[in-house]
């Protein structure tokens, strides 16, 4: 085979080869979603994270606003510390309110965050104040069941009879 | 018996020491290959040529595949993903599956056998012909004209036909999921593309499929080139070219695996 033709072939295979990395890159992985825009960084402290993992989504009003950069635990406070990095095109008030939800009933879970009123607008290495724990799901039963024992307790009999 | 044993522990002492030595041969051989790599992007067209018969070659093989390993893992994913009731994590399995591991190894293990074959069995033959022994009587040096371009393009082609494999694996997982069984489109693609993340997976995948490609273009071309000058050899080598970087694919696989995901929860 001559030489242009091997060229030719191998320049198509190089270029093929190229476009399903781009592929990847853009249609399989995040690349397209949050790409070259800054990002800043707050911290938020939470008693209890649930299954909270860092790269979980950051949303408000339900749209992707950043990613949860690390989750660590602080040993002063015995509380868990999220930092969270936040695309540098959405400004958030000072008293946001930053919740742990979980994404349908047994899904993943992420942080929601709620504006507040403030003027003050969050800046780069600023604390979040107001949070809410993730659910537990051990917790819910256990207060589930011990509302129920409560219920029994007042018709008494036939509930325990059975 | 006092002498069968005596045999039976000699045997396995030149077992040991023979396979240290071609250790270190192959480790030699390849520094040199390495170090005589110059005319092979000097003049590149000698690289090129390779391509064109490792990789452009191998195109059909890896894509029709790269396909059916898709299709299957949609149907199997679907099957399993089913019973949870959360059949639209189907494109998050078929794309993690597919572009941590399945890419770069079932990718390297065809091109074993496709390429690496291949490329034994000619420079087994150019040795047996006594071929490399001409170049070196005209100061041709057969390791720089022969062996260094075959190894640059086999570690040029692995990556990007793991990227093919994965990518039109990913493709056939679509075709099962979405068109034949009718999974969600929106929550298969926005889905994937919420838990591959670039650095952590597909770039993960490239290395491997780099390191995979240096493997087994090096084992081949050392294969080829440490081939007895006989047709037995050269059949010989061939098969312990397959064997050999088979073996040190899914070995390699391990050890990249533990320290690219290992140490994570």
């Amino acid at each position: 085979m001559e030489r242009a033709k091997i060229d030719l072939w191998v320049g198509i295979f190089v270029a093929a080869g190229i476009a399903a990395l781009f592929i990847l890159a853009l249609k399989v992985g995040n690349m397209g979603n949050f790409g070259s825009g800054g990002t800043y960084s707050i911290n938020a402290y939470f008693e209890n994270i649930g299954g909270l993992k860092p790269r979980a989504p950051v949303k408000s009003a339900g749209v992707v606003v950043g990613r949860v950069a690390e989750v660590r635990f602080d040993n002063q406070r015995f509380e868990a510390l999220v930092t969270l990095d936040i695309d540098q095109n959405y400004k958030f008030p000072k008293d946001t309110i930053a919740n742990i939800l979980t994404a349908g009933l047994l899904g993943e879970q992420y942080i929601g965050l709620e504006a507040g009123g403030d003027e003050a607008m969050l800046k780069n290495g600023d604390k979040v104040t107001h949070t809410q724990d993730a659910v537990v799901l051990e917790k819910l039963i256990g207060q589930f069941l011990y509302n129920k024992a409560a219920e029994g307790e007042d018709k008494k009999g036939s509930e325990s009879s059975k | 018996m006092r002498k069968g044993v005596g045999l039976g522990l000699r045997g396995l002492g030149h077992i040991s020491v023979n396979a240290i030595w071609r250790l270190g041969y192959f480790s030699r051989f390849f520094i040199a290959t390495l170090f005589y790599s110059g005319p092979s992007f000097r003049r590149f067209f000698l690289t090129v040529r390779e391509i064109y018969f490792t990789g452009v070659l191998s195109l059909v093989i890896i894509l029709v595949s790269g396909l059916f390993v898709g299709m299957v893992l949609g149907f199997q994913g679907f099957n399993t993903l089913q019973r949870y009731g959360s059949e639209e994590a189907l494109g998050v399995m078929v794309a993690l599956s597919l572009v941590r591991e399945l890419g770069p190894v079932v990718a390297a293990l065809l091109f074993a056998s496709r390429a690496g074959s291949a490329i034994t069995a000619e420079i087994g033959l150019m040795k047996a012909t006594e071929q490399l022994a001409a170049m070196e009587m005209m100061a041709v040096n057969p390791i720089a004209r022969v062996v260094a371009p075959r190894f640059w393009a086999g570690v040029i082609s692995m990556p990007l036909l793991a990227a093919m494999f994965s990518a039109m694996g990913v493709f056939g997982g679509y075709l099962v999921g979405v068109v034949m069984i009718g999974v969600d489109e929106g929550a298969f693609w926005s889905q994937m593309q919420s838990a591959v993340d670039f650095h952590e997976d597909i770039v993960n995948g490239v290395i491997k499929s780099v390191v995979f490609g240096i493997a087994v273009t090096s084992i081949a071309v050392f294969e080829g080139y440490d081939a007895p000058p006989t047709a037995e050899g050269v059949s010989g080598a061939t098969t312990r070219t397959v064997v050999t970087s088979s073996l040190a694919v899914l070995a390699l696989d391990f050890i990249l695996t533990a320290f690219m995901f290992g140490g994570k929860g």
